[in-house]
């Protein structure tokens, strides 16, 4: 079984966002980056379904510029097979169906049975480049799924629903996007970290289509007031239960 | 000028609300820019659900039935839509920006070639063009989307877009067939599977009460069940939790989370790690009660106690029940 994971460079969860100097892009000066977190739960959900099936590659593939390099290697150490690099120097401010489409035909030349997604890259939150893949390769498509078992080409996917979740069934290949609770990323190991030097990372290039919806402006949010501390300890909550009545009217 | 088309979500029976806020606000677009706003609806039986609407501002119900549509499944939901779009020709598609409602905008988007501006909080018309304003990085920045193509595809956030007057009419509904392929058929639903608990939503609760690594024991998550239940609230949680195994990952609230924006957050026990804040700092009055009074949570919080959340949280449960 051949598994295709997409995956995105992305700051750092920590990351204190600050608004570049153009009004519209994110100051990256200082910023560090990681491999984004759903991503990472889809990568070492191909490398489950690879080492449970005893077959097959695990490739990790990402329209990134180029220091996306390094996020790749990341994903050879945790123990993808091999990976590609869909080069962009503009990659972050292209919109989702021109990074979608630039997947759709890269992946289009490669040899696959599943492909994986995360549920949203954490950067822009879109969560959707993984369902307009599928629609492009016409492949079926489940979102944010908990639970995967194949059997030969038949996948039984839970998917997480209000309240709940629901059971679904389909014949590979498909696009899935990766939920928490799916499973829990390995760390990489360090014979992983000097295996992945040796690992094929292949530069790809794409034609990309131009925009359809555009960033005009990026802001702060509003700015909350100042934290205000009621008082200490049970003594404290007659006065809040006023306030949350009184003063804010919630309750 | 051509029409406004919005996808009205249904489960359980009924209509979604965020669905009827879609509906107002569509309403409230279309008296800007003079058009008609036309609700799809899609569904086993849709006429059932078009009069529990009211209408909210909607000329025109388009219905597509049948057992193909029972229940939500992507490329069957997007092959109505795509008809509806073909039919009508409107100036823009709205959604809910429900899990459901996000993956459909999204899957019509890759057939019309048109990216879908998601999660929008604010929506206007500007010089011939829709432009929203949405969240990124969880809330820690919010961008100004400018749609370049027509139809703009956008997806509306849950409890952010104001309820309009329901005025009672029953809209014409119009049927519109739809027939499938083999391909839209290619996933097939086996089973749906609700918890035993009718929980409250987190991304549509009014009220939310957490708990974070300070609860230390999963059972001690009674204490927050009980403040819950008075003031009819959703429970949440932090990584820390869910992490430790003491609440499930559906509960999580955060970057990697839900993010949700109630009216009233009370985080018990939650030191306010900025994964933590970026999904709950829009919520509109933030409750801390925390026992170090230098924890990153009392910065954002309107109102904080600093103390022991199993003195402090059983007494404000008795205090509220005094009423
Ligand atoms: C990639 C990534 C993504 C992440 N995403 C998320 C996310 O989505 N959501 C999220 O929440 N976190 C997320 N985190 C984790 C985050 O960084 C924090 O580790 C986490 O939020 C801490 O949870 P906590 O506040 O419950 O625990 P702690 O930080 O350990 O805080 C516990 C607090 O409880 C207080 N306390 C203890 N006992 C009591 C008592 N008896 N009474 C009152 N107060 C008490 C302590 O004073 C302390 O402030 C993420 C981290 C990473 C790296
Ligand atoms: N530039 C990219 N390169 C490769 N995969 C991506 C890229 N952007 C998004 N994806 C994939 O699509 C998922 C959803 O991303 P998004 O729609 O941007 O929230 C991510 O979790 C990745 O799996």
């Amino acid at each position: 079984m051949n598994v295709i994971t997409c995956i995105k460079r992305v700051p750092s969860t920590e990351t204190n966002i600050r608004v570049g100097p153009d009004s519209k892009s994110l100051d990256t000066t200082g910023v560090e980056y990681i491999l984004s977190p759903f991503d990472e739960i889809a990568l070492e959900e191909a490398l489950r379904v690879k080492e449970k099936l005893g077959t097959g590659d695990v490739t990790a593939i990402t329209v990134g510029t180029p220091d996306a390099a390094t996020t790749l290697r990341t994903c050879l150490a945790m123990g993808a097979d091999k990976a590609v690099h869909i080069k962009d120097a503009d990659a972050y401010k292209r919109d989702p169906f021109a990074v979608a489409s630039a997947l759709a035909s890269v992946i289009k030349t490669m040899p696959y049975n599943l492909i994986l997604c995360g549920k949203q890259a954490v950067d822009d939150d879109n969560g959707q480049v993984g369902a307009m893949l599928a629609r492009l390769l016409n492949i079926p498509f489940i979102s944010l799924i908990t639970k995967l078992e194949i059997s030969g080409t038949n996948a039984v996917i839970q998917r997480e629903i209000s309240g709940g979740y629901e059971v679904l069934e389909v014949t590979l290949p498909a696009v899935l996007t990766a939920q928490k609770g799916l499973n829990e990323p390995r760390y990489p190991s360090l014979k992983g970290i000097m295996g992945a030097k040796k690992k094929p990372l292949e530069e790809k290039t794409a034609t990309f289509d131009s925009d359809t919806i555009e960033t005009v402006k990026m802001e702060y949010p509003p700015s909350r007031p100042a934290g205000r501390v009621v008082g200490k300890g049970v003594e404290a909550v007659p006065e809040l239960v006023k306030l949350l009545r009184e003063e804010s009217k919630i309750i | 000028m051509q029409p406004i088309l919005v996808f009205v979500e249904q489960a359980n029976g009924q209509i979604k609300r965020t669905s009827l806020e879609a509906v107002s606000e569509a309403r409230r677009q279309a008296d800007i820019i003079k058009t008609e706003v036309i609700a799809l609806i899609i569904a086993e039986k849709a006429e059932t659900f078009v009069k529990d609407a009211g209408s909210y501002g909607a000329n025109k119900f388009l219905a597509v039935e049948g057992a193909d549509f029972k229940e939500y499944l992507t490329a069957a939901y997007t092959r109505a839509v795509l008809a509806a779009v073909s039919k009508v020709n409107p100036i823009a598609v709205l959604f809910s920006a429900t899990p459901n409602g996000k993956d459909l905008a999204a899957s019509v988007g890759a057939e019309l070639k048109i990216s879908v501006i998601q999660d929008c909080i604010t929506l206007g018309y500007d010089n011939g063009a829709f432009i929203a304003r949405r969240p990124i990085y969880a809330g820690k920045s919010i961008i100004t989307v400018k749609a370049l193509k027509s139809p703009a595809l956008v997806t509306l956030r849950p409890k952010i877009f104001q309820l309009g007057v329901a005025n009672n009419q029953a809209p014409s509904v119009e049927k519109l067939a739809v027939s499938l392929t083999a391909d839209d058929k290619r996933v097939k639903l086996k089973e749906v599977v609700q918890s035993r608990q009718k929980k409250i939503e987190l991304t549509e609760a009014d009220i939310i009460v957490s708990g974070g690594r300070g609860m230390k024991a999963p059972e001690n998550f009674k204490v927050i069940e009980e403040l819950a239940g008075v003031l009819n609230a959703a429970v949440g949680a932090s990584r820390a939790a869910v992490d430790s195994g003491w609440r499930p990952h559906t509960d999580q609230v955060g970057q990697t989370g839900k993010t949700v924006c109630p009216t009233l957050y009370v985080a018990c026990g939650i030191s306010g790690a900025i994964q933590h804040l970026a999904g709950m700092s829009s919520s509109k009055c933030i409750v801390a009660i925390n026992k170090d009074p230098d924890a990153p949570i009392f910065k954002v919080a309107n109102y904080g106690v600093v103390g022991d959340l199993f003195e402090v949280v059983p007494a404000l449960c008795n205090e509220l029940k005094k009423g």
